[in-house]
């Protein structure tokens, strides 16, 4: 399979080199990242450090580090605070505690105030796993980009959760990033680019454009590259930007295949998907299928028997695709 | 701070509550009790409390001043107003169209607001980052908040109340304007807050009641407030809503009612009688 030179994708995708490290991991340390960077940048946790991975900034940086315990819109009215004085607050939270609960407070402190806070929501999809429905945040992404002035992104692995977490400082809007549990392959390498607001074409194709943001974009390589083994040629978009939205590559590429197909681990209402079919429906009229969590909760299970119950497996993926090209 | 004479402040709060009765009754709609009741704590501030520039609003040097229960809004207007901050003659503009004084403060339609605020429960939290913040740099401004009994039924207001006495912001005093009525009715029948002075320092605060009418307890709570350095401090002040204008006074079906043309006439004689 070949991929598009521009990503400079790892020489180890589809090898047994290829490594699966947490998304988080990545995302911890973009955090220690920018506070090198930036001595304004201080980070926020609502007793959560540890799986949030903030704790390695608080390690190193315990002066610049807040622990409000579990008081999350505490946290996020303290972070508005902080920014309207200079700092760059980050603020880390399970995703469906915060935005879960915290959206009013976001809307108001942070976006109707315009300060440049950065919302980490750990755990959102149904990847979360054992924890169950609860803390499988479906919703957020639909939450986050409705606010206006709010940045929504959504890294697909460990460096480029890094990279997200650095290249919000270069912001001053708010930013939401949202950072799954699971681990995904480390398919990226550092020479791959990556700006926001600009997706990352991955894989050109005629046949049909996949576009997938999170952990699914691995999955939609993987199905990518076993369709092939049909002679069916996808194109493989990361929209790691959902907010704001790239037309440019998307209709770049709907316009060669005519097909598109979201996927993502979250509801189809409201999601990445919805931002692809909104965007469509008045540019480039095509049927889009979105894959994604269809308006259920999630519930206990290891990620891979979740992701086969909601339907967000390769296989699933590229049976769809087959589906519509009626092979 | 800076002591003007008594007599002198209590001419500014009454000039400030005219021009409260005028603007509402100009806008048609807003909150007239609790901006009534207040006029004397906002003179307070704005004449001789915050160290601040009118005409450099965004002064760094500036303490701030964070307005948690936004829908009083007016009165804080009124003061800004009367300290030079804009025209006297923009008061009028309240909840137009075009206004830079929009019916709930917002932070980035006009230099002097610190923060964005009407929906309760956030004002505190937000000063809890700036008096953070500030202790970060090791800057000397202080950061006051003036908030509502009724306030304190959101909980987001306990988290930052909570999260003050961990780290031991001295440098963070909240006004808290008891005046007992919420939309409802008396706090004490919607959801009876009992004594908030005692519930603040059961939470690590140093805690001072007041009457929130006058001027010299106003003035030496915020002093005691200066001299702990060990807790951030609340000012528990009692006032009585609508203040000024006899048939407002105590009287909760005003807390979201503006006067009419011929009740504004009769509010502004009496005030004019002080």
């Amino acid at each position: 399979m070949t991929f598009e030179h521009a990503a400079f994708l790892s020489p180890d995708l589809f090898t047994d080199r290829m490594r699966s490290v947490p998304i988080r991991d990545g995302f911890g340390e973009g955090l220690l990242k920018a506070g090198e960077e930036n001595t304004s940048v201080v980070v926020l946790s609502a007793d959560l450090k540890e799986s949030t991975r903030a704790g390695g900034f608080a390690q190193v940086y315990p002066e610049r580090f807040i622990e409000c315990g579990v008081a999350e819109a505490g946290m996020i009215t303290i972070a508005s605070g902080l920014a309207a004085s200079g700092k760059i607050p980050f603020t880390c939270s399970f995703a469906a505690f915060s935005p879960g609960r915290t959206w009013e407070q976001i809307r108001t402190t942070i976006c109707l105030n315009d300060v440049p806070v950065k919302i980490a929501g750990l755990f959102g999809g149904v990847s979360v796993g054992p924890d169950g429905a609860t803390h499988q945040m479906l919703e957020d992404i639909a939450l986050m980009r409705s606010l206006p002035g709010m940045i929504v992104i959504a890294p697909s692995d460990a460096i480029e959760a890094r990279k997200a977490v650095v290249s919000s400082l270069k912001t001053r809007s708010p930013v939401y990033l949202r950072i799954p549990r699971v681990e995904s392959p480390i398919y990226t390498s550092e020479q791959t680019p990556f700006e926001i607001g600009k997706a990352n074409l991955l894989k050109e194709g005629g046949d049909v454009t996949i576009i997938a943001c999170g952990a699914q974009v691995s999955t939609a390589l993987a199905a990518a590259a076993e369709l092939e083994r049909s002679s069916i040629f996808a194109a493989v978009i990361n929209l790691h930007t959902i907010k704001p939205f790239d037309a440019e590559t998307v209709f770049a590429s709907v316009r060669k295949t005519k097909r598109v197909i979201t996927i993502e681990d979250h509801q189809i209402s409201g999601g990445m998907g919805s931002a692809v079919a909104e965007f469509l429906s008045e540019h480039y009229p095509v049927k889009v299928i979105r894959m994604g969590i269809q308006d259920k909760f999630g519930q206990s299970g290891l990620p891979s028997e979740l992701y086969q119950a909601y339907g967000l497996t390769a296989k699933h993926l590229s049976d769809t695709v087959k589906l519509i090209l009626h092979v | 701070m800076y002591h003007y004479s008594v007599d002198l402040l209590k001419k500014k709060a009454t000039a400030i509550r005219i021009d409260v009765i005028k603007m509402l009754t100009a806008a048609g709609s807003g909150h007239s009790a609790g901006s009534l009741g207040m006029a004397d704590i906002f003179t307070a501030l704005y004449f001789g409390i915050l160290t601040h520039e009118a005409h450099n609003p965004n002064w760094d040097g500036r303490d701030r001043l964070v307005l948690s229960n936004g829908h009083i809004v007016p009165v804080q207007y009124a003061a800004m107003a009367e300290a030079g901050y804009f025209p006297l003659s923009e008061l009028e503009t309240l909840r137009r169209f075009g206004s830079r004084l929009q019916g709930h403060p917002e932070r980035t339609r006009l230099a002097g607001l610190e923060t964005t605020s009407g929906p309760l429960g956030s004002g505190i939290g937000q000063a809890v980052g700036m008096a953070i913040a500030l202790r970060m740099d090791g800057k000397p401004n202080r950061v006051y908040v003036v908030t509502s009994d009724g306030e304190h039924d959101e909980g987001n207001t306990w988290e930052a109340i909570l999260i003050a006495a961990k780290y031991q912001l001295s440098n963070l005093t909240v006004i808290v304007d008891r005046n007992e009525i919420q939309i409802g009715g008396s706090t004490e029948d919607v959801l009876p807050l009992g004594s908030l002075a005692e519930k603040y320092r059961s939470f690590g605060w140093n805690a001072i009641e007041i009457d929130g009418h006058d001027f010299t307890q106003i003035f030496s709570s915020v002093e005691q407030a200066h001299v702990d350095i060990t807790h951030p401090s609340v000012i528990i002040a009692r006032t009585i809503p609508g203040k000024g204008v006899s048939f407002m006074e105590r009287n909760y079906l005003w807390h979201g009612k503006v006067p009419s043309e011929s009740e504004s006439v009769q509010a502004i004689a009496e005030l004019s009688e002080i």
